[in-house]
């Protein structure tokens, strides 16, 4: 598969992400399409890494360990997005706590 | 150009991946952008098994869909949100923000034109370095300092949802 029509996708399930930030008002919608633009960028390493390994296979490595890297980052990649979707939700609740809202519209006391 | 059984896999997860995107973008109700979030998810693991990194397929599985995606469902329920609540005052500002979008899609597929690897291939349904062997030796020796720094980031990311969350 040419590896455009993975970057392709993965501009486009991005973009969408970008437009859901930008047109939502829910926290919790906006928090999941960051979700989205990571598996975005997260799909596109994988990619990029079967790319290279299909590079280094042509030029002559049987054993075929290039391009491990980026799957390992993807690890780590869903490793902080696990820790930062924990934190995000607790403040999410707590504001909810508070103002009884989660639209990005009353969200805005930080700058008083 | 004769049609493999792959591209036919390729175009259809691809498909389902976008049209779950939009449709967990432009829904409602934030319970059904979860289950289409969910949907997206899947697509996407299905492209991981495809490019045979299927340890990344499962992770991707057990930790987006199965963790994440049910925390934002029980916050969602705890909130009582499943509800169409969403007063959208300024239509402006969603044109707004899908033609902003929109403008960085076309800025960034421009940005291709010239890319130096357009030319190459993701070797799909081959090789050997997304199976978790290759991927646990590579984890726990070269990177075994991240391994272990993200341990600590979890735990502290455990204390801070707790002390964040608790009340007063």
């Amino acid at each position: 598969m040419p590896i455009l029509n993975y970057i392709i996708l993965s501009i486009a399930l991005f973009s969408i992400g970008i437009v859901g930030v930008l047109t939502r008002r829910n926290a919790i919608i906006i928090f999941m399409c960051i979700e989205l633009m990571l598996n975005a960028v997260n799909l596109l390493l994988v990619a990029f890494s079967k790319m290279h390994m299909n590079a280094a296979f042509k030029a002559g490595d049987l054993a075929g360990t290039a391009g491990t890297d980026g799957q390992i980052f993807v690890f780590f990649i869903m490793v902080v997005a696990a820790a930062e979707v924990s934190v995000g939700l607790a403040i999410i609740v707590m504001m909810y706590r508070n103002i009884h809202s989660v639209d990005v519209n009353f969200l805005n006391r930080l700058k008083q | 150009m004769n049609i493999t059984i792959i591209d036919i896999l390729w175009w259809f997860l691809s498909v389902v991946a976008i049209f779950s995107a939009l449709m967990m973008v432009t829904s409602k109700n934030p319970v059904y952008s979860v289950l289409w979030l969910i949907a997206t998810f899947f697509a996407i693991s299905g492209h991981y098994i495809l490019l045979n990194a299927q340890f990344l397929a499962i992770v991707n599985i057990i930790v987006y869909a199965g963790a994440i995606m049910v925390l934002f469902l029980f916050v969602i329920m705890l909130m009582n949100l499943n509800k169409e609540t969403e007063p959208q005052k300024n239509r402006w500002l969603k044109i707004a923000g899908a033609l902003a979008g929109g403008c960085l899609m076309l800025v960034l597929v421009a940005a291709l034109k010239d890319a130096a690897a357009k030319e190459q291939v993701a070797s799909v349904n081959q090789g050997n370095i997304g199976l978790i062997k290759n991927l646990g030796k590579e984890l726990f020796t070269t990177y075994v300092v991240p391994f272990e720094i993200s341990s600590v980031l979890f735990l502290s990311a455990m204390v801070g949802a707790v002390v964040i969350g608790k009340k007063e």
